[in-house]
């Protein structure tokens, strides 16, 4: 894997590539987001948390699916996205796998790498073909359609349609769900090695284990607010933190 | 029951049906993408008639007239999904009034332009002649109204298979909001299919007037088919728009000739039995 240049789209290497100031959403009448403040850089960060602790209204507001309130900020490449349409800030070079994976059951596996497929800001590095050697499974199920293949593979297609963006920052939403163990390995070790050439990744995840061998660090959310920051791998995966956030131990 | 009559009601069935999946092709679609029923559907129908049989009448063109009421009509449609319909996006009522009021505006207009009296096409002399399809004569014109359905579908069933528009429709259909997640401009999409559906409908209104004479209250009674159509076959379905129109445009055309007091009841069964027991239609998806 080649290493990316200086610069993404005019974003410096150093500069954070999200960067939430100050966001709040409402979900229906709940206030789901209290004042988030977070960055993500050239770096894979975990969002972790129970459930229904806001990790998913987080990843819908950062895609524009539920605009946050007026007030905050979010920055993606250094460009306020707050109140563009989703398709937008898609073509603006982020990635995202929904919750629940979210196929279409009219196209077939192929048809979802090949309508994703485009130049972004890490050029043409992720190719159709590049998304099959990356997961194998995928390529020998090309002409089934996206809700007749197994959840592992749904998973896997998720991630691979979101790849054949080129994106210079990918949303990640729980997507070791389903997975077989050696898979979730895999699509960690890429989350990894992906952030290693200058993607920002934000991983939401709840698999601990997934989250340790991709993030470099995580941000731990409860009730809307972000309450806790693991610096490093060894900070996420502390037994007291874990049983804390999480209810469980590493 | 005489068999001739028979075939002569089939024919014309199929005649119907193929003028309802002109229709509802595009409304079919539109609907799927952005669940906006167009209730001005069978006013463009009026629209794009009247001024592409003027033009039929003035110019003896009919290629002219067809290719002209299409056009008219999808100016009517581009000019209210842009200026009107996305200044009330997402408000499920506020949309099908305001489809209703533009489609009385039209109507009304139209009456105002054309006289309420009724008006038929004036065909070429050679498209005027019975064609021999050896079990029966048929008018020539209505063989090739079947034969550009047929060609329609075709179309059709090509740019959504083969096409990344297509591919982008057919997703659109399914999953509006990840659609739109994953950079497909869902707005722009519609736009483009509520105006080909506008076009649709005006070409429908020119041809089929060698069918059905334009007048007063047309516009109600295409829309009314073209509903039951999209209804039976599944909102957002191509293949339910060609299922649902075969079915439509016979049971309409049967009913008529041998029941003519029932063929309201007739049709509209198949409608309500399929929105009580099958309420996303034939070949439509549950969301």
């Amino acid at each position: 894997m080649t290493a990316c240049g200086t610069s993404i789209w005019g974003v410096p290497m150093a500069e954070p590539m999200i960067e939430v100031a100050d966001v709040n959403a409402h979900y229906g009448l709940s206030h789901a987001l209290h004042s988030l403040h977070l960055t993500v850089s050239r770096e894979c960060v975990a969002m972790m948390g129970r459930n229904g602790v806001g990790k998913t209204t987080l990843a819908r507001a950062l895609m524009g699916l539920t605009p946050p309130n007026a007030q905050g900020s979010i920055r993606i490449f250094g460009q306020d996205v707050a109140g563009w349409p989703p398709h937008r800030i898609a073509r603006h070079g982020v990635g995202y796998v929904p919750q629940g994976r979210r196929l279409f059951p009219s196209l077939t596996v192929d048809e979802h790498l090949r309508l994703n497929l485009r130049a972004g800001p890490t050029g043409e590095r992720w190719t159709v073909e590049g998304a099959y050697e990356l997961f194998p499974s995928l390529g020998q199920r090309r002409k089934s359609f996206g809700n007749q293949i197994s959840g592992g593979e749904r998973s896997m297609l998720a991630i691979g349609r979101a790849l054949v963006t080129n994106p210079g920052c990918l949303i990640l939403d729980e997507p070791t769900e389903g997975l077989a163990p050696s898979v979730v390995e895999t699509v960690a070790t890429g989350l990894r090695e992906l952030s290693q050439e200058g993607v920002a990744v934000l991983l939401i995840e709840q698999n601990v284990k997934a989250a340790a061998m991709a993030a470099d660090r995580a941000y731990f959310m409860a009730e809307g607010h972000i309450v806790h920051e693991a610096t490093d791998q060894a900070a996420m995966t502390d037994d007291e933190v874990l049983a804390k956030y999480l209810g469980v131990s590493a | 029951m005489n068999l001739d009559t028979l075939i002569f009601l089939g024919l014309n069935g199929l005649t119907l049906a193929a003028l309802l999946f002109i229709m509802a092709s595009g409304l079919t679609l539109a609907f799927g993408l952005m669940r906006v029923v167009n209730l001005a559907h069978g006013a463009f129908y009026l629209l794009g008639g009247y001024v592409g049989v003027q033009v039929v009448q003035e110019t003896d063109s009919l290629a002219l007239g067809i290719v002209t009421g299409g056009m008219v009509a999808m100016a009517g449609g581009v000019f209210m999904e842009r200026l009107l319909l996305q200044r009330v996006r997402g408000l499920d009522l506020s949309e099908a009034l305001l489809t209703i009021a533009v489609g009385m505006i039209i109507a009304d207009g139209l009456l105002a332009v054309y006289g309420g009296s009724p008006i038929s096409l004036p065909l070429p002399p050679d498209l005027r002649l019975p064609m021999d399809l050896g079990v029966m004569m048929y008018p020539t014109f209505r063989v090739y109204i079947m034969i550009a359905a047929l060609a329609l579908g075709v179309v059709f069933w090509l740019v959504m298979t083969r096409t990344r528009i297509g591919a982008a429709i057919r997703a659109g259909v399914d999953d509006r909001e990840t659609a739109m997640s994953q950079g497909i401009n869902v707005p722009l999409l519609f736009a483009g299919v509520f105006g080909a559906a506008s076009f649709l409908a005006g070409v429908a209104g020119v041809i089929g007037t060698s069918y059905m004479s334009l007048g007063q209250g047309l516009d109600v009674r295409v829309l009314m088919l073209s509903l039951v159509v999209i209804i039976i076959g599944g909102m957002g379905s191509l293949k339910g728009a060609g299922v649902g129109a075969l079915i439509t445009g016979l049971v309409y055309s049967f009913a008529s000739g041998y029941a003519p007091q029932f063929a309201l009841f007739f049709l509209f069964l198949p409608m309500t039995l399929i929105l009580v027991f099958r309420p996303q239609g034939l070949f439509g998806r549950t969301t």
